[in-house]
């Protein structure tokens, strides 16, 4: 299979052909990679909604020398031998993501301190970025009450971007899915139609890949923030998933179970709802030991790491 | 051995002039400087009964603040407990049940909220931090106590009373930038 050769802010990295712009940036790492609100690498077809992953093509590829018309996204472009890509050194492209951010933040309700995903949140994190200081919009924010969609799972509509992610999870992971989004436009949102109707087995991922605080564990509701949570990475036998989770303890307590996420805040496995929110007990776990977390994130304040559990079950 | 500094004084044993010997003149000396002092403005004041004027952004007890309508507007975000230097703070949020909107601002709400007042060093970033101007520091003084336990304030003390008259000003504290965006009612907090 031929390589092909694309220029990502001045960076050259070779990549299959069929590799999306934002997956060759990836391979680059670093902060080549555009944000993405939407874009799921493990869930089909996702991508193209939130439009945070605007570049700029300035040559579409070696023998086309012409620059793409406007920005594209990277999620859903392909690459082509000879591509240039722009993203951070280009001006054109930032003031763009500020813009996208604003509108994502349109209907947002900015209650950080009172959402359970505040310090994990990549609206969060592209906001603190991206986002201006004031809003341009004079409209009223449109609000729902949060309401509860089966046991375990909360949707507070306010915060959601529709980025349709959990609608995928549903759609590829589980037999039957039982939301999606009602009304067009303006008026689009997830919905059950009938209350409490989502009790699938992997219907807690959704809580996981939602990048905002719409859908959040309603186990773990207002327990605590979670950067007083010491994150550990750890497993059981599970007859439906890998069983490899991470756990969010508070000395011996449980606090959360979720599945372990890499560096673009996407699941390494999906775990089913029996790990997630059945065995909250330490005893039903193995630890492996503190998880990573990057040293610019708010959960890296509470120096978990040199803080150790009662250590009995912590295999060496 | 060299000396550190040039201030040190060699001893000797050098014999007493007679001046020296009768100590006279150093009593004299010793009580001219004592008989000064009674004349000097004293550094004390009798405190309970006479105070001191306080500066307006003095930081004293903590306080928390309620809304115009006597709402709690602490929010249990812990953003003053992550910004505590002395990690004096602690709370545990709990929800709003429906019928308790009279009472709580937000949907959270903090059930306990502790400052330790022994180990607060009154900094005032937990005020800096707070997102919901629930938290200030305010010009009461902290009062003394026997016993260790009296200091870990709860919010029985901190909470400000409901009655609008003995509610705290700390209007004063505010910055003229913080004031006048309180003006704009555009944006959801001020409402």
């Amino acid at each position: 299979m031929s390589l092909y050769k694309v220029t990502i802010d001045n960076i050259e990295v070779e990549v299959e052909a069929g590799t999306t712009i934002l997956n060759a940036a990836r391979k680059i790492g670093g902060k080549v990679v555009p944000p993405a609100m939407c874009y799921y690498s493990k869930l089909e077809d996702s991508g193209g909604k939130c439009r945070s992953c605007l570049v700029k093509v300035s040559q579409t590829s070696a023998t086309d020398s012409r620059p793409m018309p406007k920005l594209v996204a990277s999620c859903r472009t392909m690459v082509q031998d000879g591509m240039q890509v722009q993203n951070t050194t280009s001006a054109e492209v930032l003031e763009s993501r500020k813009a996208v951010t604003e509108f994502l933040l349109l209907n947002h309700p900015l209650d950080c301190p009172v959402c359970d995903q505040a310090g994990e949140c990549h609206l969060q994190d592209l906001s603190y970025e991206h986002g201006l200081e004031e809003t341009n919009t004079e409209e009223e924010r449109r609000t729902f009450e949060p309401i509860d969609i089966g046991d375990y799972i909360k949707l507070n509509m306010n915060r959601c971007i529709l980025c349709y992610r959990c609608i995928m999870v549903a759609d590829q992971l589980t037999d039957k899915r039982h939301h999606g989004v009602l009304g067009r436009g303006d008026h689009c949102e997830i919905g059950t139609y009938i209350q409490k109707a989502v009790d699938n087995d992997f219907s807690g991922n959704m809580i996981d890949v939602c990048p905002v605080g719409a859908l959040t564990d309603r186990t773990f509701r207002f327990k605590s923030r979670v950067w007083y949570t010491n994150p550990f990475d750890a497993h059981r036998e599970c007859d439906k998933c890998s069983g490899k989770t991470v756990l969010w303890l508070k000395g011996e307590d449980i606090l959360r179970v979720t599945g372990r996420k890499d560096k673009y805040g996407e699941l390494e496995e999906f775990i089913c709802n029996d790990c997630r929110f059945h065995h909250k007990d330490i005893k039903d776990w193995i630890l492996e030991g503190p998880r990573k977390i990057e040293r610019h994130s708010v959960i890296s304040q509470n120096h978990y790491e040199n803080k150790s559990t009662s250590g009995d079950n912590i295999t060496q | 051995m060299q000396s550190l500094t040039d201030r040190s004084k060699i001893a000797s044993d050098k014999k007493m002039s007679f001046l020296e010997k009768i100590y006279l003149p150093a009593i004299a000396k010793g009580m001219a400087i004592t008989l000064k002092h009674f004349f000097k403005k004293k550094a004390t004041i009798s405190y309970p009964e006479q105070k001191r004027e306080f500066s307006e952004v003095y930081r004293g007890q903590h306080v928390l603040k309620r809304d115009d309508i006597g709402r709690e507007r602490c929010t249990a975000c812990g953003l003053c407990a992550v910004a505590c230097p002395a990690e004096a703070i602690t709370m545990i949020a709990a929800e709003r049940k429906p019928g308790e909107e009279n009472l709580y601002r937000e949907e959270k709400y903090a059930a306990v909220y502790e400052i330790n007042m022994l180990r607060c060093i009154f900094c005032g970033d937990c005020e800096e931090a707070c997102p919901k101007e629930a938290i200030f520091l305010t010009d009461r003084i902290v009062a003394s106590q026997y016993e260790r336990e009296p200091f870990i304030y709860g919010k029985d003390i901190l909470l400000e009373p409901l009655d609008i008259e003995k509610r705290i000003d700390i209007s004063k504290r505010q910055t003229e930038s913080v004031l006048k965006f309180k003006e704009n009612k555009r944006f959801a907090h001020n409402k």
